[in-house]
This record gives C-alpha cells, structure tokens and sequence, in this order.
C-alpha cells in the first residue's frame, strides 16, 4: 500500500511532467517562445499592492506588445513569502520551464535570494515590488533590475521634499529592527540636509505591538510638526487608525505606503497623510490610460506602482528582445539585460527614464497628500501632488551604494 | 539491518529506490526540499513520537543551525561538510540550553516554554546583526564538499543531501530501537513507574531532546547549503507548527512517518505555488481531515490496515 501510493504519486507527477514537455519542445522549434515568470505574493501581506493585478499587468503587457517572430508565454505562482519556496520556484522555471524573465516579487528577502538564483542562471529578474535598496546595492548583480522604487527614494522623497513643502519639524515611531531603523537613519539625513529638524523619536518591539497609543501620545507633545511612521504593512495600517483614534493633530508621513493601503483604510482615517508613489494611476492622461486597461481586467482595482512596475518593466523587456532577436535573448540573460541598461526606457506609466549600470532603473518620485472625503470626487480618487524629486535626485548616487558593476 | 523489522525493510529498500529514482523523474531542487523537510520531521518525530513530548520550538535549532552554516560558508568559508557539522552543534547546544530549563515540565507546558523560548531566539535572528534582519543571510556560495566536490551542480548536490537525510534517517532509527531508546518509551507510555525502576527520566529526556535538537540544526545547515540562504522564514513559528503538521500527517511514531508527510506538505507547496491563496486553504483542510479521519496519520494507517508497524 504504502509504496504503491508514493510511485502513484512519482508516476503521475512524472507523466504529467513529460506529458508537457515535448509540447513545448515542439512549438519552440517553429517559433521561439518567450516565458515571463510572475512570482508574487497571492495569500499574504502583499496580496493588495502586487498579487493577482501583477500577474493581470504581466499579460496586459504581452497583449499590448503582440510580439512579431516570437511567442510569449506568462506563468505565475505564489512565494508564500518563503525565501526558500521562491528559490525553488525560480529554480524550477529556469531549469525546466524555460522561463527567461521573473518579475515582481514583493519581498525583500524572496526577492534578494531570486537575483541570486537569476545571476547564477543566467536569466533575468525584474524586481517592482519590494523595497530593499541592497539589491542595486551590495548584492547588485548583472542579471537584475530594480524598477519601481526603493528605501533610499522612499526616505529621500518623504524627508527632503515634505520640508520643503513646510513639514520641517519630526518625530518618528519607528519598528524597532533593521528596516524600520534604516529608515529612519535615511530620513533623518534628507530631513537635516533639507534644513528641517528630527525632534525626537521612540522604537517599538516589532513583531507583535498592536497599541501603539503611548508612543503616538509621546510623539504628540513632542510638538512636532510631522509624524514619520518608520514600519510597513499592518503596523503602519494599524498606527494610522490609531492617530485618528486618539486625534493627533500632527501630519503623518507613511514611508512605506501604497494606495492599495490607502483604500482599505478609507479616506476618513487616511486623509492628510503624505506618502511617496512613483506612480498614482490619475497623475496623468496616459496613466490614467492604462490605469482605465487595467480595472477593465481587474473590476474595482486601481493599479498600485508595483503593478505598473511589472507592466512597463515587461514591456521593455519585450522589446529588447525584439531589436536583439528571441533565441539570443533566451541564451544569455545578463547580455540582455546590458541591452536593456542600453536602451531607454519609456511607457505610458513612468514615462521616459533610463537603467543605470548597477541595474535602478531611474524616474522621478512624487510626493503626494491624501485628500479629504470632500475633496475626492470618486473611487480611487485619493492623492493631490505635494512636491517631486527629479529622476537623477530621486535615487541614490551611484558610487554610494557599494555596488561591484560600478567599479567595473 | 538497523533493527528493521521485514515489513519496515522493504519499505526502507522501497524508499531507496525512490531516492535513487525520482531525481531522475522530478526537480532535483524541489526534492532536495523534500528531503530536508523529511529530515527536520525525523528529529520532531523522535521527540513528540517516542518522548511524547510536543516541542512547539523546533525552528528555533532548525533555523540557527541554518543561519550559523550558513554564516560559516559566506564568511569564513568552510568546507560544506563542515558547515554542516556547524548546524548540527549549534542545535545541539541550543538544545542543551533550552532543553534544560524545558524538559522539567510535560505536556502544554512544555509546549509553551518551547515557545516561547523558540520566540526569544526568533527576536534574537532578528535584532543580531549577523543574521541580515529580514534580509536574511543571502546568496552563500555552495562551495565544495570535502575540498574537491563540486556541489555548484544540482545533482551533486542531490546525492550529498540524500547522503545526509539517510545518515540522519537511519541515526534517528537506530535511536530509538536502542536500549536507550525502549527507555525513552518507557517513559512516553508511564514516567513515575520509569522513576521508581531507576531511571533519572529528566536526564534521558534531556539527552533525546538534544540529539533530536542537533539533527533539527543539521537539517537547517543543510537546508542553508542547498539554496544559498538562511532567513528568518527558518526560525519563524509557523515553521514549528509546519513540522507538527508534517509528522502528523506522515504519522506520529512511525518510523516512514515523516518522510512521507514531508513529501506530501512541500509537493503541496510547490505544486500548488500556481494557485495562489489555495496552497494554504488546502494545508489547512487536509491538516482537518487528518486529524478527524485518520488519526494515526498516512503512513500509521497503512501500518495498521496492514497490521504492520512501519
């Protein structure tokens, strides 16, 4: 019984598995195909700013291309936000699915081990999602690219340009580990260099503080102009619900916020607060262009910055493959990705912008204020501009970040 | 062999077979998985099986002994071989040190004190600067196994792993079919009545924590060796409540046990990956049909169809 199942089990993985591959084979043999990998998070955190809208993004990408002289495939699976299940997922799609190119995967640590499995392949890894600045970094690679945003533009946005829009007096609630602690080193270097002040800040035990109303009260007699929230995910929702609670009067400054966040907060508790996007989908027509494609394949969802990072990234992609031909794209990721670096970027969502050598691909950021119930005219309708930071400012020079690609 | 009963030496040979074929069938990586899976559950097993006590702390050794192989290889670049003997005595201490201040308490208390002791070394992987924070430690090279095997290929590396989880497999047998072992079991089933023939239970209690403890920290070195990182996902307490799954699953007390529940839990990780959201709906209603339809487990219930012990 007991052996008859498992080889049941091994023979039926083993003929579906074989089952599939000859097809492949065969079809690859008259055209090139072309297979993008879209691993996000499907069931956790993450679901909201990247999950199933970064996999309808990917195809919306395909669509639109109609790509000549080659097929294009899309996959997807869920990283459970387990660095060890993406790896395998990763590794599974470079050595057997074919897959050239991966993108999104929101989260640092599945994202930075992807770029590793993506460099010791050879194959491609497009990052949108997560916010690690190491991966252009200290743990850069030729086979990488960052697209969307990271921690160093986040800081540098939030801090530098809310003084120079008047909120020139912090106070931070910060989660008391290394990212909350590295945002808060950054933001307070952009803070003084814009010429405000850091009057004070407290660190919570993270994981697990849920009442955050002695810190917010602490932070309020500070008499600080602006409260910076240094943490991410549910401790940033849960913070926010809880100022408007206690009615701090101070304006909040979310680091690490999407407008997904945003609409599930709702705008009576989210009013007010500043955030940095590098994309919001109404900023303009061509935006909102593909933002109105988007809610056509997603009813009820405004594309967050990652999803538009997953489409103008894909597209790209696509075509540089096209000027430098499908089977010599599928042999040599990092030669690709030197194309990709080489050719400017531009699309209906980021506009014009380029790759550097150490893989951020460059755009500006805006800072943005959430508007009032009254303000907002309809769904989705939530952010009005407060400052921006030009593409070659927004992100961190490139002799800074300690990348090996630079010196080379 | 190894004290195997006939039925469980043909099923020994039968999952021989299997290791031997199915890198040749599936993804070498995704069995390595599988394998380090099946060997954490083998160190669970030979406490909640045969100790009866539920440690709800096993990430804590299977994550540090990943972390410290893994520190090992990145910064002082030992040999694999060594690395791994690393993982396996930082479990072993750690398990020394916790276990000696666990093992006093039985039953839900020493499932609370595992814990939260395990919590505390899940703070500290995520304050110590060694560790890379949530970033984990990444990208460690696979480097060599005794100086002169290439481990960078997959199925190099596929027979090392299997070398290991067999070494572990057989180590976790021989074990509990030991004198030392039929003590242990003496204990499970009536402890004052093993106090009054003589045996210091706490100390037996103590010594089989700390074995299976180190065998959990070469399972995670293992693990660190395989895919280049160790991260927070290790220690985590999900993962301790993973392995309770997978050994429940597979069978408590069965020696085939938690391999076969490994097997099933990271296919249904992997193969579901496509699905999304469904991957842990499904965990959670096969754990429930588990627990309220066969009790002893896939690999407890053939035992008994068969009346057999596997």
């Amino acid at each position: 019984m007991n052996l008859s199942r498992r080889t049941i089990t091994l023979g039926g993985l083993a003929s579906a598995a074989a089952s599939t591959v000859p097809l492949r084979a065969g079809r690859a043999q008259a055209q090139p195909t072309i297979k993008i990998g879209c691993l996000t998070d499907l069931s956790g955190p993450y679901r909201d700013l990247a999950g199933p809208g970064a996999i309808a993004a990917t195809k919306m990408a395909v669509q639109e291309f109609a790509a000549k002289g080659f097929n294009v495939e899309v996959v997807s699976a869920d990283h459970l936000n387990k660095p060890d299940v993406g790896a395998t997922i990763a590794r599974e799609w470079f050595d057997r699915d074919g897959v050239d190119l991966i993108v999104e995967v929101a989260n640092s640590g599945v994202a930075l081990a992807v770029a590793g499995v993506a460099k010791e392949k050879n194959k491609i890894f497009i990052c949108s999602g997560s916010a690690t600045s190491d991966l252009t970094g200290k743990s850069c690679n030729a086979s990488t690219i960052h697209w969307v945003y990271d921690t160093y533009m986040l800081a540098k946005s939030t801090g530098g340009a809310m003084v120079k829009a008047g909120g020139d007096t912090w106070f931070f609630l910060t989660a008391d580990y290394a990212f909350g602690k590295a945002l808060q080193r950054d933001t307070t270097d952009f803070i003084n260099a814009a010429g405000g002040k850091v009057l004070g800040s407290v660190a919570y035990p993270f994981p697990g503080t849920s009442d955050f109303s002695s810190y917010l009260l602490q932070a309020q007699s500070s008499g600080a102009k602006v409260l910076g929230i240094a943490n991410a995910g549910a401790d940033t929702i849960n913070t926010i619900k809880q100022a408007k609670e206690f009615g701090i009067k101070m304006r909040l400054a979310g680091l690490l916020l999407f407008i997904s966040d945003v609409h599930s907060l709702g705008l009576d508790v989210a009013q007010g607060i500043a955030l940095t996007d590098s994309f919001y989908w109404d900023m303009n027509a061509k935006a909102r262009g593909f933002s109105d494609k988007f809610i056509a394949k997603m009813p009820g969802d405004r594309p967050t910055m990652a999803h538009a990072g997953v489409y103008s990234s894909s597209l790209h992609y696509l075509k540089t493959v096209t000027e430098m031909g499908a089977a010599q794209a599928k042999l040599d990721g990092a030669a690709t990705v030197a194309r990709m670096k080489a050719m400017p970027t531009e699309d209906d969502c980021f506009g014009k912008g380029s790759i550097r050598i150490d893989g951020r691909c460059i755009h500006p950021s805006y800072l943005w204020e959430v508007k009032s119930p009254a303000e907002s005219k309809g769904p989705w309708d939530y952010y009005k501009p407060l400052g921006s930071t030009p593409a070659d400012e927004a992100f961190r020079p490139l002799d800074q970040g300690g990348c090996p690609l630079v010196k080379a | 062999m190894f004290g195997f009963s006939r039925a469980q030496s043909i099923a020994f040979v039968v999952m021989l077979v299997l290791i031997v074929v199915s890198p040749y069938v599936l993804y070498p990586v995704f069995l390595m998985r599988v394998l380090c899976a099946a060997l954490f559950a083998c160190a669970f097993n030979l406490m909640i099986g045969y100790v009866g006590l539920l440690s709800f702390g096993h990430a804590a050794f299977f994550g540090m002994g990943s972390y410290v192989a893994a520190w090992t290889m990145k910064v002082w670049h030992v040999d694999a071989s060594i690395a791994v003997i690393f993982g396996a005595l930082t479990g072993a201490v750690l398990g020394l040190v916790l276990g000696y201040l666990a093992i006093r308490r039985s039953g839900i208390y020493f499932a609370m004190i595992t814990l939260a002791l395990a919590q505390m070394v899940y703070f500290f992987c995520l304050e110590a600067p060694f560790t890379g924070g949530e970033d984990g430690i990444q990208q460690v090279p696979r480097g060599h196994l005794f100086g002169f095997i290439d481990l960078s290929n997959d199925m190099t590396m596929y027979w090392v792993v299997a070398a290991i989880f067999l070494g572990g497999f057989l180590l976790v047998h021989r074990i509990i079919h030991s004198p030392f072992g039929q003590v242990l079991k003496g204990i499970r089933e009536n402890e004052p009545r093993a106090t009054s023939l003589g045996y210091r239970t706490d100390d037996y209690k103590l010594i089989a924590f700390v074995l299976s403890c180190m065998i959990a920290g070469a399972a995670g070195g293992t693990k660190a060796l395989v895919f280049g990182i160790a991260t927070l996902t290790d220690v985590h307490y999900s993962t301790s409540g993973e392995v309770v799954l997978t050994t429940l699953l597979g069978g408590l007390g069965t020696v085939f046990g938690p391999a076969m529940g490994a097997l099933v839990v990271t296919s249904m990780e992997n193969y579901l990956a496509q699905f999304g959201a469904w991957v842990t709906v499904t965990q959670g209603v096969i754990f429930m049909i588990c627990v309220l339809a066969f009790r002893r487990g896939i690999i407890g219930e053939i035992g008994a169809f068969l009346k057999i012990s596997l």
